[in-house]
């Protein structure tokens, strides 16, 4: 019979804000969650932002961010009640039975201190090991996590290593003391998706060594499929559905949780080649003081009311293809035609249509509207600008862009801080629209929102792009979306276009080795995916 | 070179440069200004003659540039030259007086440095709560007054109201030490208040803005003692803004001390340059004013440096 | 909107203040420079607040004095605010070599203290109210430069501006309807403590016998006149330093209201 190790029962958190200037605010976060761990299982967390999992995965400490309060339920930890536990109970129980790890490692170490300081410290400071024991255990577990020079790494300082190295070190730190239960808050989410898997395949093969029970926090299913025994479904601090992984994956019984693996299963049939209307011919760009190519050589072609996916990992030069193509950063070498014309490489030589045609949709919708502007003003002034619209006229166009974005009636007089990030999203569409341009940019558009928000917006683009005939450039780390829009893909990695053509080819095999790193390391909606890809990768290295 | 060293180095003699500069524009200030100098001093019924007299003694008709340098090489080698109202050498009248100011500012930043640090602790220690806004508040309030009138608020109270202390503050040579510490406790007590309302406050920001860091959180989810949280993470991290802070408000206090010198009829820098403003004696208000300045800009530097120091991303570079 | 008690208080002081300094010649119960009384009464119901040093009505002059201190700080902050705002503006939007030269300029003139820098020009300047104006306003005018062009700079950074710029909006539409409308609040809220140091620094120097010469009074002068009377236990001098405390704190408490204003505006309620 198996040992239950954390049961929280009809869990309730509250908290208290105090907004300046307005009276203070009492919200439920959770609500009646009731949620059990065997010893040495792994249960994800799964949810939107604002679905408490955060803040359930901090109760199994019985700890608190901010105004927050657990006010309700049990938290039974090896059988005791800890919300009830007093503050020594709690220091006692913290860092020995229950550790952390979280989302960012690079704000969670002390920049002061080296990492072996920090890693052995709880151990030391329970008493559970002498010095020389825990740095043993703890250079045995860097080695475990595959960090480098296991032996010297733990005499650096944080800011001394990468941010995937610092996430293991963490989790070296959380493993040290020898718990009961890890509570791993989105430990790979700030990575890169190449670093992701190494930093996952890490976390799973410790836990698995090391026996540790754990909490396994993220919004992405797919990760969570990957590590997790059972899975638990959180929406607006209130259960969905709780299963076992296997279950919840492929037999998912509510509708949420359907939605949530079936995202970005969009279907878009991919179109075939046609004669371009943007041309980016041998482009190279430096930034002014540098002496460093961020964009080299590069040469891509994007057809009328198409897609062009533009792939990398931060770094790799796609946003700065976006600010050469509109003129935020004139090349240094190369041509860009656009429509039929060449561009002017400078934003100022560029006419009042060039600027029409060719729109740009930003990754944070929140700071591409100015926050002093109602939507008709955010939307009106390309009307107004562009084609001189005014009164009735503008209000009509304005109402039919509203509904095109399916927003309808009454958002005209809001200010964006009223909208919900979805909504505003859809606004920054709607104004790059108003403008009738033949091309819109759009630079990350969805990774900043929850999947399923971001579903409905990429369904949204694909409309418009049906009625309106208009291209885009989409720029994006995000394969799964890139599969679910694109009609060509362009790869990048350090300013270099690697991969180039028709989505169908560009991603069928046989891969150059950067595609086939950043394909397969994309996490799939189904069991046993990381291991497959980590047997793969292993029988190619050993086939070099 | 070490890159903390190379920072530092920078930072100096940036600071210099500075002060060159800075000395330019005192000279400047006095000697580049519309309107004639002579004229300024004599005033507007001055003979023709007593002017262009003037005129020769300040060696007005020699050009503003070799006139600067002359002056520069002076204030380089110690000879700051001659008062023009009583013919006393400068360098003289100003040493004497600087021991005082600087016995002055001395006694306030014993008082103040610690009295603002554990303040500024005890106002983040309950940030929000009673004692945090007990202490804002009456910081606040002492903020928005200028130094006479708190000097004069504090008189009222410990000369008249509670009268155990004497109004004016004189200290002369040959007077003991304790003598001299109970003749300036009065001007002490008003500019400790005036620095340590800006201390304090700057102290609780740096305190409160390093217990908001993620680290802290990952030291409390260990376990640890509130005890061992602000001294093995906490402290480390704040002493580097809590030095520049109070640093930083040590050179706040050279205004402080021209104003409560003046208050108190406190023979020292501050009085002696104002004095000297209202006589128009430009030999001497330029002299003090270099040194005010450079006061001021090297405690500036070392601020900066301290941060620099203390800084492990500098310290230990990748 | 809900005003807090504190910034209310504040106001109304502030208004007060101010409706006496232009209203001074109805309200003052005796000219500014008649020696009606004793020397240092005690207040009482003819004298208010008592009399001075040669036997004038202290709140008569009181009244006339706040009118010059109000005044003197008015037509400075004003003074510095717009150049400081103007230039500021000015380096954030052009940056380059405009920047820099602005921007070292600034760094020099805050490399020494303000009072520092005031004495050493009065010394060579005739004292009169149009220079002491124009030197505090020039010496604040720095601060004002430091706090518009970072509030500038980091809005002019945002994609919404970046957006008008592909958008071809021009420069007067950048700066007006979009950077200014989001940098109005911290000014404002600058504004109140710029008046503040002014009015500290104009009664410092009146009080050193730089600032405001007689037959004018103003309130740092006033300190200056009756701070023998302390000595003989007599509250003449307090006064008018209390009136200089109270009209600090004033706008200071409104300024502080509109400052955490803004900032809960920046955080915005969909955040």
């Amino acid at each position: 019979m198996p040992e239950t190790l954390l049961e929280i029962k009809n869990l309730k958190i509250e908290a208290t804000s105090y907004p300046p200037g307005e009276p203070p605010r009492h919200v439920t976060l959770v609500e009646d969650v009731s949620v059990s761990v065997e010893k040495g299982k792994v249960l994800g967390l799964i949810g939107e932002s604002g679905a408490g999992k955060s803040t359930i995965g901090l109760s199994a400490m019985a700890y608190g961010r901010g105004g927050v309060r657990l006010t309700g339920g049990q938290i039974l930890l090896n059988g005791r009640d800890i919300r009830q536990a007093g503050a020594g109970a709690l220091r006692a129980l913290r860092g020995r039975e229950v550790t952390y790890v979280a989302q960012s490692a690079a704000a969670a170490f002390n920049p002061a201190r080296r990492l072996m300081e920090q890693v052995i410290e709880t151990s030391l400071s329970h008493g559970l090991m002498s010095k020389a024991e825990a740095e043993a255990r703890a250079k045995s577990l860097f080695a475990q996590l595959g960090l480098p020079n296991p032996d010297t790494f733990g005499e650096r300082y944080p800011h001394q290593v990468s941010g995937g190295q610092l996430q293991r070190a963490m989790t070296a730190m959380a493993l040290c003391p020898k718990p009961d239960l890890v509570i791993f808050d989105e430990p790979t989410t700030a990575l890169d998706v190449t670093t992701q898997i190494d930093v996952l395949a890490a976390i799973k093969r410790a836990i698995h060594e090391t026996g540790v029970a754990a909490l396994y926090i993220t919004h992405d299913l797919a990760v969570v499929a990957q590590v997790a025994d059972d899975i638990l479904v959180l929406r607006h601090g209130k259960k969905v559905e709780y299963g076992t992984t296997d279950q919840i994956i492929n037999t998912p019984r509510e509708d949420y949780t359907r939605a949530l693996v079936s995202v970005r299963s969009i279907d878009h049939a991919e179109k075939g080649p046609a004669a371009p209307v943007l041309s980016v011919a041998n482009v190279t760009a430096r930034y002014r003081g540098t002496n460093f190519d961020v964009l080299k050589n590069v040469t891509v072609d994007l057809a009328p009311g198409q897609t062009l996916a533009v792939v990398g990992e931060s770094g790799s030069g796609k946003s700065t293809l976006a600010r050469a193509i509109t003129g935020l950063l004139p090349p240094g070498q190369g041509r860009i035609t656009f429509a039929g014309r060449t561009l002017s490489a400078d934003l100022a030589g560029r006419t009042k249509d060039d600027l029409r045609e060719l729109q740009m949709i930003y990754q944070m919708a929140d700071t591409a509207m100015n926050p002093r502007q109602t939507v008709g003003t955010i939307i009106g002034r390309p009307l107004e600008f562009y084609f001189g619209l005014k009164g009735e006229a503008k209000r009509k166009r304005l109402q039919e862009l509203l509904e095109q974005i399916e927003m309808g009636k009454g958002y005209e007089n809001r200010y964006p801080a009223e909208l919900s990030g979805g909504q505003k999203q859809r606004v920054c569409i709607a104004r790059a629209l108003a403008a009738k341009p033949k091309l819109i940019i759009c630079d990350e558009v969805t990774s900043a929102l929850d999947p399923l928000v971001a579903d409905g917006i990429l369904k949204l683009l694909l409309n418009l792009q049906a009625q309106e005939g208009v291209a885009y450039l989409f720029i994006t780390h995000d394969l799964a979306t890139v599969r679910a829009i694109a009609d060509r893909i362009a790869v990048m990695f350090k300013g270099q276009v690697v991969r180039y053509g028709q989505k169908s080819d560009v991603l069928a095999p046989p891969f150059d080795d950067y595609t086939d790193l950043l394909l397969s390391s994309v996490p799939e909606m189904r069991l046993g995916w990381l291991e497959q890809v980590l047997a793969h990768r292993k029988m190619e290295s050993a086939g070099n | 070179m070490h890159p903390v060293l190379k920072l530092v180095a920078q930072r100096i003699a940036l600071g210099l440069l500075l002060l060159l500069a800075v000395s330019v524009v005192i000279f400047a200030g006095t000697e580049a200004l519309p309107g004639d100098v002579a004229s300024a001093i004599l005033g507007q019924s001055a003979t023709p003659e007593a002017l262009a007299n003037l005129r020769d003694k300040l060696g007005l008709n020699e050009p503003a540039l070799y006139r600067y340098f002359s002056w520069l090489g002076g204030v380089l080698t110690g000879d700051l030259g001659t008062a023009l109202t009583n013919g006393q050498d400068i360098a003289q009248a100003i040493g004497q007086r600087l021991g005082n100011t600087i016995f002055l500012a001395a006694c306030a930043a014993v008082i103040s440095v610690p009295l603002a640090i554990l303040l500024g602790l005890v106002a983040a220690r309950y940030a929000g709560r009673w004692p945090d806004k007990l202490i804002s508040g009456i910081t606040l309030s002492t903020i928005s007054l200028p130094e006479f009138v708190a000097a004069y608020f504090v008189i009222y109270l410990l000369t008249q109201l509670i009268p155990i202390f004497n109004p004016v503050a004189m200290v002369f040579p040959g007077m003991g030490f304790w003598e001299k510490l109970h003749a300036v406790a009065l001007p002490v007590i008003v500019l400790v208040l005036v620095v340590l309302a800006h201390m304090m406050r700057m102290t609780r920001a740096a305190i409160l803005n390093v217990m908001q860091s993620a680290y802290i959180e990952t030291a409390e989810l260990k376990g640890l003692s509130p005890m061992q949280v602000i001294w093995k993470h906490a402290f480390p991290n704040a002493i580097a803004p809590i030095v520049s802070v109070v640093v930083l408000n040590l050179a706040y206090l050279v205004v402080g001390v021209v104003v409560v010198e003046v208050v108190f009829s406190y023979n020292a820098l501050g009085q002696y340059l104002v004095d000297h403003v209202s006589k128009r004696d430009l030999p001497v208000v330029q002299a003090v004013g270099l040194i005010f300045a450079a006061v001021y800009i090297g405690l500036n530097i070392l601020a900066d440096v301290i941060s620099i120091v203390a800084n492990p991303r500098l310290r230990h570079p990748k | 909107m809900r005003i807090p008690l504190s910034a209310l208080l504040g106001m109304i002081f502030t208004g007060a203040f101010f409706l006496a300094a232009i209203f001074a010649d109805f309200i003052a119960p005796y000219p500014l420079d008649a020696a009606v009384g004793g020397v240092w009464e005690g207040p009482s119901a003819q004298y208010w607040l008592g009399t001075d040093t040669i036997g004038r009505d202290i709140l008569s002059r009181m009244i006339y004095g706040g009118q010059i201190t109000i005044f003197v700080a008015t037509a400075s902050s004003l003074l510095a605010f717009s150049l400081g705002a103007f230039l500021g503006f000015l380096a954030a939007t052009q940056g380059g070599w405009v920047d820099q030269l602005l921007s070292r300029l600034v760094d020099l003139v805050m490399a020494i203290p303000s009072l520092i820098i005031a004495l050493v020009v009065l010394s060579v300047l005739p004292i009169n109210l149009t220079v002491l104006i124009l030197v505090m306003g020039i010496l604040d005018a720095t601060r004002v430069f430091r706090l518009s062009r970072a509030v500038a700079v980091d809005i002019t950074v945002m994609d919404y501006v970046e957006a008008a710029r592909l958008r071809g909006e021009g420069k007067g539409w950048v700066i007006f309807r979009e950077v200014l409308p989001n940098a109005l609040s911290p000014l404002v809220a600058e504004f109140g403590l710029r008046f503040i140091f002014a009015v500290l620094f104009i009664s410092t120097l009146s009080f050193l016998g730089l600032g405001i010469q007689p037959p004018l009074a103003d309130w740092g002068g006033m300190v200056k006149e009756n701070k023998d009377a302390l000595v003989y236990g007599k509250s003449a001098a307090l006064m008018p330093a209390l009136a200089i405390a109270a009209l600090a704190i004033s706008v200071n408490l409104v300024a502080d209201w509109i400052l955490s204003r803004t900032t809960s505006l920046k955080g915005g309620r969909g955040a």
